[in-house]
């Protein structure tokens, strides 16, 4: 039979120094370019570069019969007097542009009333193109059918001040409620520490993640957030594989220590973990490639998130773990007064399998 | 026992399949007809089936403010104008009122010449202008100044109301333009004060978006001025007309100014007909509050203008109680100027020739298509508070389609790679993912339709991911009976043993991710709610698919193979 891993012996956890370091460059790496980035804007850039969703502003996708060199069309707009237009051609759409604007702010309108809504900036941008021949006629159904037309507007997204803020918190609470969700399920399963680990890697997953998307300053925007969240899950799967095997080993291997059944456990996940990881990969590949422009960064996110994902179910989350377990164990060693136990074993053992035993029930009778 | 219980899966398995492809490609609620098996028939109905989201479909999704504190800032200034002109009609001293309205305060201040008639002004003022504590206004008094403060559960009772009755406004609006298959509700949480319309299959939605917001707030206004025949009197500018109150460039509560502009809502299309037709805008001093306003409407039509061919004019008809009160004012002020408002805006002055009781006249030289939709709205009525757009996301169609290609496109390359691979690294056995997959994108579909949800593009891109644990949940049962197969055991018990291990860790992976989905969709909106509700379907039926009917594949295979299994093509 075809086989990735034959019968792996590595010792994981005696990396852990190595992988935990390289996890840390990463994080402050990417925190640190987002850190910069906020405090000295450079080239105009921000920490993150967030889309209307989160920011508030327009984007207007507008598609040319002829259409005009990205130049001249920025220095129409700005002739409207809209500053900082953002002009992107659409690659794999001939003579399609995406037009992006930042909130035009508070503008007075003819009334006295400030307008907040996310109206100002589109009648100007429309102004504009309306420079380069008509706009096409509402009835005509493709911008071919119309002989007199120039361009036809494909799409519009704006996004007002109020909304973009709900938004943005929204996506922050939905992101914590997830990881707060995970914390309690894999604690109710297993035990808190293993639950801490697993989101504390799947934080460190996320928190690189966005600072690759500050170092390369891809647009986040609410698709992005739906891939980290998917990201969060896959992370904490393949974390919940991993201590599945420990918990079932733990009770074959009653004298091993758990530092060892932690290693054999990996080695032993270590190739569903590949494959998985691999074939996901594959799809998020194929997403990447055939996504479209519209999903791009959303396929990005997915992308690096498998990577780091997969890395650090083995480096981060299984360290952390069995630091925790050593800690409580040290602890209980320190105040108990029998010190017989030398091994790692933590003295919660006993509940513990007495948990497991009536929570899983017995696994062959499950299917 | 082992038969029957293979027999019995089987059949379990063979029925929910066939409802589920029925789901799928069956037609629904109409008559089945012969075409429906044809390959054309199914596609048809596939897409009859599936509920595309705007973003795949096109259409135009809008999400607007009521912009609740004006509409409390209003009524805390007319009641505060009220609780003044009450109060001096009986007699009272009042010298000062104004109407506070910072920072989500609302209070009503009259500053009264004697104090030690508080009780009596508060007996009478409370119930005429409804400033009752039950109302939600809070009184207090000190010195000569009484104060009335709105409570903010008040206000958030009001400002409720407030958005419901614009929902209702709209939604009159939209049907009177004939959108086809809108939708509209609230968004947001209750305190939001959001509306979200969708309307699918729109692709220019700023005709439906300026009949919409406009408020349409008509009032009848009496405009201070010496009496026909004089001219009426305007001002320039607005100092101007301020400066010609004498009252230290302070507006009193009793008066307004406003803009009069005799617009020339033709230019745009038709400049040539109005060569002169620059606006000049001017300033008129108003009474205040209005004769009466939009609420006491029963009708407005617009008409071509006797004045000109292309120039259009509103008539309104008023209901009995507003006529009444017109009739005996327009009786009382004859030769004097009457303005119409419209929005903060003198539109028409007309002086008073005779008694009028029930007929108007909005002109303002109008273009037909304008005269139309303000006529749609004043029937309406006016929205309780201005409305601002906060979302705006439009998607032409072939932008909608486009994105349904390039997503499916990527979601059979993911599956067809992911076949190969099934398919070369686990032999035979890579057939039965192939299976459980294929299986799980039908039921998938199914659920979705069932459940009538709407599918979006982070929707596919859950069914993408939805392949990958799909397939997660295979690797880990073939690898673990790979294991047991190398440490030793039988082929039926390696299986049996696999399955049985794989499938806790299958249920704690699955369960984790639909917890945290739950909490995506109970957080989450629109996109990241589609985005949960394919994940957890497909979570869903992951766990019959990969699980219920691999094992029963798995258990076919063995008893055709009789007692003795020496090998799995694995």
């Amino acid at each position: 039979m075809l086989q990735i891993f034959h019968q792996i012996n590595v010792d994981w956890l005696g990396k852990r120094r190595f992988f935990i370091g390289i996890s840390i460059v990463l994080m402050l790496a990417g925190m640190g370019t987002a850190f910069y980035r906020h405090k000295f804007h450079p080239n105009g850039t921000e920490a993150f570069n967030l889309g209307v969703d989160f920011k508030g502003g327009t984007v207007i996708t507008v598609r040319f019969k002829q259409p005009p060199p990205a130049d001249t069309l920025r220095a129409a707009i700005n002739q409207a007097g809209i500053k900082d237009a953002v002009i992107q051609p659409v690659l794999d759409k001939k003579g399609m542009f995406l037009v992006k604007v930042p909130h035009q702010g508070f503008e007075e309108s003819e009334k006295g009333e400030s307008q907040a809504g996310v109206d100002a900036a589109r009648s100007k941008i429309i102004q504009s193109l309306n420079t380069f021949g008509a706009e096409v006629d509402p009835n005509a159904k493709t911008l071919e059918d119309d002989p007199k037309a120039a361009y036809k507007i494909e799409g519009t997204e704006a996004v007002g001040q109020v909304a973009s803020k709900q938004l943005r918190n929204q996506a922050i609470a939905v992101t914590i409620a997830a990881l707060i969700g995970m914390l309690l399920f894999i604690a109710f399963r297993f035990e808190w520490t293993y639950g801490a680990a697993a989101v504390i890697a799947v934080f460190h997953t996320v928190l690189v993640t966005l600072g690759l998307f500050s170092i390369f300053q891809i647009e986040i925007n609410l698709t992005v957030i739906a891939a980290l969240l998917t990201l969060v899950g896959f992370d904490v799967n393949d974390s919940i594989v991993i201590f599945d095997r420990i918990r079932e080993n733990r009770k074959l291997y009653r004298r091993m220590n758990l530092y060892d059944v932690t290693n054999l456990s990996i080695n032993q996940t270590l190739s569903r973990t590949v494959i998985t990881s691999g074939l996901v990969f594959l799809s998020v590949v194929a997403l990447v490639l055939l996504g479209g422009e519209t999903l791009r960064p959303f396929s990005l996110a997915l992308l690096m998130g498998i990577i780091f994902g997969t890395y650090d179910t083995i480096a981060v989350a299984g360290p952390i773990m069995v630091w925790w377990e050593k800690k409580i164990a040290a602890a209980n060693k320190l105040s108990a007064t029998d010190a017989r136990e030398t091994n790692l074993k933590p003295p919660r053992s006993t509940t513990r399998g007495e948990r497991s035993r009536d929570g899983v029930g017995k696994p062959s009778q499950a299917a | 026992m082992k038969k029957r219980n293979l027999l019995q899966r089987s059949i379990i398995i063979a029925v929910i399949t066939l409802v589920g492809l029925y789901i799928v490609i069956g037609p629904h609620g109409r008559r089945p007809h012969a075409r429906d098996f044809t390959p054309s028939g199914i596609k048809e109905n596939l897409a009859q089936n599936i509920h595309l989201g705007l973003d795949l479909k096109g259409g135009s999704h809008l999400v607007m403010r009521v912009k609740v504190e004006e509409y409390l800032k209003r009524l805390t200034e007319d009641s505060a104008i009220a609780a003044q002109n009450f109060a001096r009609e009986a007699g009272f001293d009042v010298k000062e009122t104004h109407a506070e309205t910072t920072s989500g305060n609302y209070r009503v201040v009259l500053q009264v010449g004697d104090p030690s008639k508080t009780k009596e002004i508060r007996d009478l003022v409370e119930p005429k202008v409804d400033l009752r504590e039950t109302s939600g206004w809070t009184f207090s008094a000190s010195g000569n100044t009484l104060t009335w403060t709105l409570s903010s559960s008040a206000q958030r009772t009001l400002a409720d109301a407030a958005t419901e009755q614009a929902l209702k406004i709209i939604e009159t609006r939209i049907n009177a333009v004939g959108v086809t298959e809108p939708t509209l509700q609230r968004h947001g949480g209750q305190n939001s004060h959001e509306i979200l319309l969708q309307m699918p299959g729109i692709q220019d939605p700023e005709h439906v978006k300026k009949l919409l917001v406009g408020q349409s707030h008509l009032e009848l206004v009496h405009v201070i001025s010496t009496p026909a025949p004089a001219p009426v009197q305007t001002y320039a500018s607005e100092a101007e007309a301020i400066a010609s109150l004498n009252s230290g460039g302070k507006i009193p509560a009793n008066r307004r100014v406003l803009p009069y502009t005799e617009r020339p809502e033709l230019a745009g299309q038709n400049a040539n007909a109005n060569p002169n037709a620059q606006a000049t805008k001017k300033w008129v001093v108003v009474e205040s509050p209005a004769i009466i306003d939009g609420a006491q409407l029963r009708s407005a039509t617009a008409n071509q203008s006797r004045a000109g061919a292309d120039e259009y004019e509103i008539d309104f008809a008023l209901k009995d109680a507003g006529s009444k009160k017109f009739g005996e004012w327009t009786g009382a002020n004859i030769n004097e100027y009457m303005g119409v408002m419209l929005d903060n805006e003198v539109k028409s002055i007309a002086f008073i020739k005779g008694q009028i009781f029930d007929q108007g006249q909005i002109t303002g030289r109008f273009s037909k298509q304008s005269a139309d939709d303000l006529a749609l709205t004043l029937r309406s009525g006016a929205l309780p508070a201005p409305l601002e757009y906060q979302e705006e996301r439009t998607v032409g169609p072939s932008l909608g389609a486009d994105s349904i290609r390039s997503g499916v496109r990527a979601s059979l390359l993911g599956l067809t790679l992911v076949v190969l691979f099934m398919l070369i690294y686990y032999r035979g056995s890579g057939i039965n993912a192939v299976i459980a997959l294929l299986l799980n994108m039908i039921l998938m579909l199914a659920g979705l339709i069932i459940f009538g949800a709407t599918l979006t593009l982070p929707g596919i891109a859950g069914i993408i991911l939805t392949i990958g644990m799909a397939v997660d949940s295979n690797v880990l049962i073939f690898e673990r009976i790979r294991e047991e197969i190398r440490s030793g055991k039988t082929i039926p018990s390696a299986v049996e043993q696999g399955f049985g291990h794989a499938f806790v860790t299958i249920i704690d992976t699955h369960v984790t991710t639909i917890v945290s989905s739950l909490f995506l969709y109970a957080f989450g909106a629109g996109p990241i709610r589609g985005f949960a509700v394919t994940l957890v379907l497909g979570l869903l039926v992951n766990l019959f698919s990969a699980v219920y009917v691999s094992r029963t594949i798995f258990i076919w295979l063995l008893s055709r193979k009789g007692k003795r299994v020496e090998s799995l093509s694995i």
